[in-house]
């Protein structure tokens, strides 16, 4: 009896510990995005003076009286007030009471204010907001009020239409180079032609290459056919780069597909193309839905490509990131809800297709 | 269409063969024409067109998508026009063709090019020889960049598989499982430039004076425990630290689900019989989990160590390399973008190179070994 129930609170035990560590890592990736989520919907005025931990009840000083000095005290000796004796330089960093107020100097010397503040509970922050938002994604002249009140009026970071560039270059980056691979695919497991292990060896060796080794030279043949900035330029290096790997992947689950299958349609009298896009296509789903969304997620959220190929003349959401955080590396609530505005297609893909994404990288672990 | 254009050598005599073929040749001419047109109108609408952003975007994406449809759709035509033997010799490149064009053009024939170019000056008129080497293997800036890339490859693969490993290890005992794996797992999918302003967010320092709070997670938890608040990301060695914090929390998710994948095809009967024996856990752990997933955490371990090598983007975006985090790939865009030294910046991505290729012939191996052909 007493053996059972020491077995089973041990299992109670084990179970608490692995759910707490588990639990503990869990809060410590989570909190970063948290907190710009929030802060994302902070007013700018309150963004700028307290951290977003505060919108949560919290307790703090708030302010509940002012006591005016009078004339015939002295500043600069000892100041009795409240029943403590104190001086300037204490008041102005804030002295405790006996029964748990605060005294603190308001500005100069001159004012001769001392304001009188209590720690209290604070309910939750309700002065939430979608502005910042709509300050982010707009290009026109946005105006918002900084830390001391101020009002600060500029150009908008048009992060709208950086969302556009990012869905025009995304979408053909993705199914292009997928269209390419699956037909090469094919052709590799199912085709005969001079040169078919060679080729295939190439696409493997060429899996780990890193993308740097391809920037310098491409960029010049882009100059020379006038090719920079444009969304071609992009869909067609995201292919070039996706190519490998694509190819592998697709390869892989097409020649294991059975050949009875195939052998079949032949005898009815297929064509080649028939059988790829009625038959192989749709069968190959899986495999293509996987190499999407990884390919997906890599040319929305790259940023290299984009910056070396595409620059400033259609930003995409990265590129237009980055650079508010070059400009005004401090605007956080634009930087805030920037982040998110970034963030939000991937997350839902991911979230939406996270077993298909994660079959392709347990297909694809061999990708540098 | 096809129908109508199919031979018909029983049906006429030689004019009407004559015509057949000559009918078939200005089609097979005239199709691949015509879809360069289209494909070439809808470039030159993109590229000059005033029409709104929307309206742009959605042409693009169409002809983009539809181009290269219609590319494959025309030449797999024109060949199936062709007699049959040769249609059977030609079908398989209009399949692999393309892929293996684009495979030359955009990596094979690049790595060459760079590899020629990092023999060359600044602006690739006169050869240097090895110079461009000696500088990226002797110069003080690269130096610190190779140092603080091997800082990023030590700690950040460390940390990422080790936390891999355990968050895999318990979430495999826990009923509540797939929550903690997807909250793990999340930030694979945020960008390095989104995850750089998440972090910039914890790290920021608004300094001294009466009144201004900390609004900076970090430096607030400093200043609550009794400390005083700093500049985290100006301070050289560590920053290098606080950025490598950035990768992990990036990148453990990947270490987590493919070693998370390779312990449930553990055995459950090995298991079994080891705790039948009465091995505890930890004797488990070390006998038999790790042992039988080696090869993925090998794996795993390769994988994330390419990936630190080739960090750029939360280095750019976080110090642009200032304050001794420079990194080989922000180098590598230094010199190509800022200073324009391509000769310098070919070199270090030679370097690169270099680095991953036994990783290459490794893979290659593999593949020869698994007779896939």
């Amino acid at each position: 009896m007493s053996a059972k129930t020491g077995f089973k609170r041990q299992k109670l035990f084990s179970s608490l510990l692995v759910n707490g560590v588990l639990a503990v890592i869990c809060l410590i990736w989570i909190i970063p995005a948290l907190g710009v989520f929030i802060t994302s919907f902070r007013n700018s005025e309150n963004l700028f003076r307290s951290g977003w931990w505060t919108v949560f009840p919290h307790r703090m000083y708030v302010e509940t009286g002012e006591i005016k000095l009078d004339k015939s005290v002295d500043v600069n000796g000892i100041i009795s007030i409240e029943g403590i004796n104190t001086t300037f330089e204490e008041l102005r960093n804030g002295v405790m009471l006996p029964d748990g107020r605060k005294l603190t100097w308001y500005g100069n010397k001159r004012t001769r204010l001392i304001k009188v503040s209590e720690l209290k509970w604070q309910g939750f922050e309700t002065s939430l907001t979608l502005k910042n938002y709509r300050d982010v994604l707009t290009g026109k002249e946005i105006s918002f009020k900084d830390g001391s009140g101020q009002e600060i009026i500029r150009k908008g970071n048009n992060l709208g239409g950086a969302f556009l560039n990012s869905l025009a270059v995304t979408i053909p980056s993705t199914i292009i180079p997928i269209l390419i691979a699956a037909f090469a695919a094919y052709g590799f497991a199912w085709l005969n032609f001079p040169g078919r292990k060679l080729f295939f060896t190439i696409v493997v060796a060429l899996l780990v290459v890193p993308l740097q080794i391809a920037l310098v030279p491409i960029l010049q043949d882009y100059t020379r056919l006038n090719l920079n900035g444009t969304f071609l330029a992009m869909w067609m290096a995201h292919t070039g780069f996706g190519l490998p790997l694509a190819v592998y992947l697709l390869f892989n689950y097409i020649s294991s597909l059975p050949r009875d299958l195939l052998e079949s349609a032949f005898i009815d009298g297929a064509s080649n193309f028939t059988i790829f896009t009625s038959l192989i296509l749709p069968l190959s789903i899986p495999a293509l839905a996987s190499f999407a969304i990884f390919q997906f997620l890599w040319v929305w959220n790259d940023y290299l490509v984009a910056l070396v190929f595409l620059g400033d003349k259609a930003r995409v959401v990265t590129y237009a990131l980055a650079s508010i955080v070059g400009e005004k590396g401090q605007d956080w609530h634009l930087l805030t809800a920037g982040a998110f505005v970034s963030m939000i297609l991937p997350l839902t893909v991911f979230f939406a297709l996270q077993r298909y994404f994660v079959r392709g990288l347990l297909a694809g672990s061999v990708k540098g | 269409m096809q129908a109508s254009f199919a031979p018909k050598e029983r049906s006429g005599g030689v004019v009407g063969w004559f015509v057949t073929n000559i009918g078939r040749i200005l089609i097979s001419v005239f199709v691949p024409f015509v879809t360069f047109l289209v494909l070439w109108r809808g470039f030159i609408f993109l590229r000059d067109s005033q029409a709104p952003q929307l309206v742009i975007v959605v042409v693009a994406i169409i002809w983009g998508v539809g181009g290269v449809a219609l590319l494959y759709l025309a030449s797999n035509w024109v060949i199936e026009q062709l007699p049959q033997a040769w249609t059977r010799r030609l079908q398989p490149f209009v399949f692999v063709g393309p892929a293996i064009a684009i495979l030359f053009w955009y990596l094979a024939i690049p790595t060459i090019r760079t590899l020629l170019l990092s023999f060359q000056d600044e602006t690739s008129t006169t050869f240097t020889g090895i110079e461009n080497y000696v500088f990226a293997l002797t110069d003080r800036v690269m130096l610190e960049a190779f140092r603080n890339n091997l800082l990023w490859m030590i700690v950040g693969t460390f940390f990422c598989v080790s936390l891999g490993l355990l968050i895999a290890v318990l979430a495999d005992r826990s009923r509540f499982e797939t929550i903690y794996k997807a909250i793990i797992f999340m930030p694979m999918a945020i960008s390095f430039v989104g995850a750089g302003v998440i972090w910039k967010f914890i790290y920021t320092y608004k300094g001294e004076g009466t009144g201004i709070a900390e609004i900076g997670l970090l430096n607030a938890i400093v200043l609550a425990l009794g400390g005083k608040s700093q500049p985290w990301l100006l301070i050289p060695p560590w920053n290098n630290l606080f950025l490598i914090v950035i990768m992990i929390w990036l990148q453990t998710g990947y270490a987590m689900v493919i070693i998370s994948s390779a312990i449930k095809g553990i055995q459950s009967e090995l298991l079994e019989a080891a705790r039948v024996d009465g091995a505890n856990e930890i004797r488990i752990f070390f006998s038999i989990i790790i042992p039988s997933i080696k090869g993925t955490l090998i794996t795993v371990t390769t994988t994330i160590l390419i990936f630190s090598l080739k960090l750029f983007d939360i280095v750019r975006v976080m110090t642009g390399g200032n304050n001794g985090t420079n990194v080989i790939a922000n180098e590598f865009y230094l010199q190509r973008f800022t200073y324009g030294h391509t000769g310098r910046a070919s070199a270090i991505a030679i370097i690169l190179l270099i680095a991953v290729i036994p990783i290459m012939v490794y893979n290659l191996r593999q593949f020869r070994e698994r007779k896939a052909f």
